[in-house]
């Protein structure tokens, strides 16, 4: 097996082109896939068009609500881009230099006053209809966000008016007597002359109006409670049921090492093997007394393995000066690292033992690995039940998922236990193997 | 004398996907002397590759054995092969892939069983260069090298001169004649029936999977109705004609 190998080594060392795409391909993938899951999506650029008044405002009790918060809460989620009117971002969308409008149109103060009529925004679109989807569903997400702002605003003004109307005070508002005596002190104010008054059908219908003050200023105090809820109806809270919560940025350092060890395995053990039929040396080899099938197809696994490992952990340590990565883990890293490699270096035996030219087994591996790697990184929720249960099958039979989640548990220690991983590597290396060893007979 | 290799009613059937099985080797049992130097002969198909391949241990039988003095070693063990096309790393030079099998094949002293090799067939100048940048020619004569590496008691050649120009040819065969001079029993297929005549004392004529002949050149002529110094394509060709309407 070490002449077997250090062929091998001559032969890569030989293959500087071959070496150079094997680690650059794969970094760049890698690199790439990493950068766009731990970066949330960009925000959309749109152009507000506020046609109010400058400082209207929206009166609610004694309280002013400028309509121009709305118009800012709306900024602070997007890229926003004001423009004076609607027929310059009717221009902007056109052009594509936004990727949609909102018009606050002038009437919205009274309709939002009128307690009739619901305010309206208008919302211009352009482009494509996946754009349109994207944009759409961003904006919605930013609108719904900026009406949430905006009616929390409105439930504190009614917040203070409903208090003054419990506590008693100042509404100051026009045609409104000042220094309201307040809900809350009518009974005890009602009962003190009751108690002064002889029984009769006056005081009986005095306590008719105690009781129902007190009645009053029990729901008053409800609404209060009541108002908030309408605000927010749900809150969310959120509880991880088995494993730790892993940061999304060292999860893309994860997926990014897990990419790059499956491309650089894949292939080196695939070319390995279909480069001994190209050459037609297969069969001389296995005839050799020192080669049994095994052995080579063992010799090319260790080679992918070793070469694959190098990378990915050079990859780790070096994404690791920028993240923060638990050293005090690198033994568990390197077993998960092992593991994979010799999973993926399996899976790249038996699409080279399939194959007969190096170039028919590159492509082979390229078209296998990068979409069960894309496949393995849907989440669950994202597509329909059944389609994820197909995406969970072929996960399943495939190494990509396993070695990601192995990789995950050793960096990051999340679930599922990392030896249930190592189990399931393993079962498929095995698998993986005798696929190969069966493709290799037909030399035999 | 003791034969070196024994050839036992011999059997091979390929499992077809679509044509169903067929045999591409029927009953065929000869035996090789040492030094012996025979041709394999027979039209496109007979099975010449399929026979040379199980007898190099490439190729497992469906029927029959092969016995010789590599048994106890494992299949074709103490059978020097050279398969049509050369099996050879290009990315390797021609003292690199030689040393890789010697290495392989247990040979007791690799460097200089490759020093030798390189001698005998003329490979000095080409020793250090990569094969990949070899002619046809020179890359055969490399193949051939790594079928004697482990001096073989049997070397099987399939087609081994169809790649050379003339010149190369005949030191092919005097290479051969040496070796078959020194011991080696020789057993080669081709396609070209007056290098047979001229190089091998004795023919076996394969067709359709069944050893149809097994005898001297000579007797070959006489089968096919020619004289002792006649064409032996010609006499190939009736032979198997009248063989074909029998």
């Amino acid at each position: 097996m070490t002449s077997l190998l250090r062929k091998d080594l001559l032969i890569l060392r030989r293959s500087r082109l071959l070496v150079g795409v094997l680690v650059v391909y794969p970094l760049a993938i890698a690199l790439l896939i990493g950068f766009a899951i731990s970066r949330s999506p960009a925000r959309p650029r749109v152009a507000i068009v506020d046609e109010t008044a400058p400082g209207e405002t929206i009166k609610l009790g004694t309280q002013r609500v400028p309509v121009g918060r709305y118009a800012q809460q709306l900024f602070s989620q997007v890229q926003s881009v004001p423009v004076s009117t609607r027929a310059q971002a009717v221009a902007k969308v056109s052009s594509g230099a936004v990727a949609a409008a909102v018009v606050i149109p002038p009437d919205i103060v009274a309709r939002l006053s009128s307690d009739i009529e619901q305010a309206q925004l208008e919302v211009l679109y352009n482009g494509d209809a996946l754009e349109q989807s994207l944009v759409r569903s961003q904006l919605d997400s930013a609108l719904a966000q900026a009406n949430l702002g905006f009616s929390e605003q409105i439930q504190k003004a009614a917040g203070t008016a409903l208090r003054t109307l419990l506590k008693g005070g100042d509404l100051g508002a026009v045609g409104i007597p000042e220094n309201l005596i307040g809900l809350d002190r009518i009974p005890a104010t009602l009962g003190a002359i009751i108690d002064r008054l002889p029984h009769g059908s006056e005081r009986g219908e005095l306590e008719r109006v105690d009781a129902f003050a007190g009645f009053a200023a029990q729901n008053l105090a409800l609404a209060q409670r009541v108002l908030s809820t309408i605000s927010q109806p749900i809150r969310v809270k959120s509880v991880l049921l088995h494993g730790r919560r892993t940061p999304l940025d060292t999860f893309a350092v994860v997926v990014a090492a897990s990419v790059s060890l499956m491309f650089v395995c894949v292939l080196l053990a695939a070319g390995g093997v279909a480069l001994e039929r190209e050459e037609n040396a297969l069969a001389r080899l296995i005839r050799a007394p020192l080669v049994s099938p095994a052995a080579l197809l063992a010799e090319k696994a260790l080679l992918a393995a070793a070469c694959a490992i190098v990378l990915a952990f050079a990859m780790l340590a070096g994404i690791g000066a920028f993240v923060a990565l638990d050293w005090s883990r690198v033994g568990l890293w390197l077993v998960a690292l092992a593991f994979a490699a010799l999973t993926f270096a399996a899976l790249g035996l038996a699409i080279g033992a399939l194959a007969r030219e190096v170039r028919a087994a590159s492509l082979l591996a390229f078209l296998t690995t990068l979409p069960l790697a894309l496949l393995a990184l849907v989440p669950s929720g994202s597509v329909s039940g059944g389609f994820y249960d197909v995406i969970g099958a072929i996960s399943f039979v495939f190494p990509f998922k396993a070695a990601l989640q192995a990789l995950d548990t050793a960096v990051n220690r999340a679930s599922p236990a990392l030896g249930l991983s190592l189990l399931h590597l393993a079962v498929l290396a095995l698998v993986l193997g005798a696929l190969a060893r069966a493709g290799l007979r037909r030399v035999e | 004398m003791t034969p070196v290799l024994s050839v036992n009613a011999l059997g091979k059937r390929y499992r077809g996907r679509s044509t169903g099985p067929r045999d591409a080797l029927r009953d065929v049992s000869f035996q090789l002397e040492q030094g012996e130097r025979v041709a394999l002969i027979g039209p496109n198909g007979a099975g010449k590759t399929t026979l040379l391949s199980i007898i190099a241990g490439v190729l497992q039988p469906s029927a029959g054995s092969v016995s010789g003095r590599g048994d106890g070693q494992g299949v074709g063990w103490g059978v020097g092969w050279v398969p049509q096309s050369p099996a050879l790393y290009s990315k390797l030079s021609v003292s690199e892939n030689l040393e890789l099998f010697a290495r392989l094949e247990r040979v007791a002293d690799p460097r200089a069983a490759v020093a030798s090799m390189i001698e005998q067939t003329g490979l000095r100048a080409r020793a250090d260069e990569r094969v990949g940048r070899l002619s046809g020619g020179n890359r055969q004569r490399v193949n051939v090298a790594l079928g004697l590496l482990a001096q073989p008691p049997v070397l099987a050649l399939d087609e081994p001169s169809a790649a050379l120009d003339p010149d190369q040819r005949e030191r092919l065969w005097e290479l051969l004649a040496a070796r078959a001079a020194a011991g080696t029993s020789i057993l080669f297929s081709t396609h070209n029936v007056s290098e047979a005549q001229r190089h091998a004392r004795r023919v076996l004529v394969l067709a359709d999977g069944r050893l149809l002949f097994d005898g001297a050149p000579s007797q070959l002529l006489s089968r096919g109705g020619e004289g002792g110094e006649g064409d032996l394509e010609r006499a190939l060709v009736r032979f198997l004609r009248e063989r074909a309407g029998a």
